[in-house]
């Protein structure tokens, strides 16, 4: 430990405050009383758009720079697709999915 | 409530899976920084904020100011404040669990939520609370788990993160199907890439969301018809 004590502490309680801050936020402002519609529509829509930057999110990290840093990406995506498609089972996809990508990157790239 | 808790584990599975091997690489990560589980086990259960975690190793190697410990705690975790909009009027509806939900409204609690659809015998408010108390306690027992033993681990898990990408990309189909546009998916996408050209791959979440805030709101008297028909189907 490179800090003291106190000042680990320090750390995980700003950390924190911050964290919660954030997610508190729209429930202090919109919590007691009626949600202006705005606000309910966007509510509403926002899981729909916000997932899908998620998925980009999750692959911030792949680069066209080289095959190995983008082709297990796009190959296990494109698997996680067309089970879900196929099937329709969340678990059968994630499971697919990951396992195709841990072969590709373990093993092929 | 049983059956209600085995909805809420069945759910919870597939961040069980991704957080095998980041929640113990965090945990060794800790100890390798000199911090017992017990300190892990604390950062994960007042934090509960899997990047930012990462990044509080640092701080705590460098001594970061605590300034700039607050700056970049809001800039690295700025898309959580967009989450709870979508959950204001539900979790008012939970009472005092409601505090809970909003504490552990991390990247997986809130896409787990957005994903949850009624089912028979499933209590909406438990289904919640539990799938929440689930991934909460997956995160705080293998980051201290990774703490305690993570070094033991021998079996190549390269790549099983990727169960948590997965699961994003299947609820997104989900969402595609059900819903009555597929627009604000479009939208998302072309402003995560517009704002990766401009902010780089590292910055982008926080402007495209704004951009999409905005581009959402723009076309609401669009979108808001479609999006009526969605709940009547």
């Amino acid at each position: 430990m490179a800090l003291s004590t106190g000042e680990s502490i320090l750390i995980i309680a700003v950390c924190a405050a911050c964290t919660f801050a954030e997610r508190v936020l729209p429930f202090a402002v919109f919590g007691s009383r009626p949600v202006p519609p705005a606000i309910r529509y966007l509510g509403k829509i926002l899981p729909l758009a916000v997932m899908a930057t998620l998925v980009i999110y999750c692959l911030r990290g792949i680069s066209f720079a080289a095959a190995a840093t983008f082709v297990p990406e796009l190959i296990s995506v494109a698997v996680v697709v067309a089970l879900h498609l196929w099937k329709r089972s969340t678990f059968l996809s994630i499971v697919g999915g990951t396992a195709c990508y841990m072969l590709l990157v373990q093993l092929v790239f | 409530m049983k059956k209600t808790f085995v909805f809420a584990f069945r759910r919870s599975l597939p961040i069980l899976i991704s957080f095998f091997p980041v929640g113990l690489a965090y945990g060794l990560l800790m100890q390798n920084a000199g911090y017992n589980f017990l300190w892990t086990g604390a950062c994960s259960l007042f934090v509960l904020a899997g990047s930012l975690q990462f990044l509080m190793v640092s701080f705590f190697a460098e001594g970061t100011p605590l300034a700039t410990v607050a700056v970049m705690s809001l800039l690295l975790n700025s898309r959580h404040v967009f989450y709870g909009l979508s959950f204001v009027e539900k979790f008012r509806s939970f009472g005092t669990w409601r505090w809970f939900l909003i504490y552990s409204l991390c990247d997986e609690n809130y896409s787990l939520h957005c994903a949850y659809r009624p089912e028979e015998g499933v209590i909406e408010k438990w289904a919640y609370v539990l799938t929440a108390a689930l991934v909460t306690f997956y995160w705080l027992v293998l980051s201290m788990l990774g703490t305690l033993i993570g070094n033991l681990i021998t079996f190549d898990t390269t790549g099983i993160d990727f169960a948590l990408t997965a699961l994003f990309v299947v609820i997104l189909l989900d969402q595609l199907r059900d819903a009555g546009t597929k627009l604000p998916a479009g939208i998302a996408l072309l402003s995560s890439g517009v704002c990766i050209l401009l902010f780089g791959a590292a910055n982008f979440i926080l402007p495209s969301l704004l951009l999409t805030v905005a581009a959402l709101t723009v076309l609401r008297p669009r979108l808001e018809p479609k999006l009526a028909e969605t709940e009547v189907a």
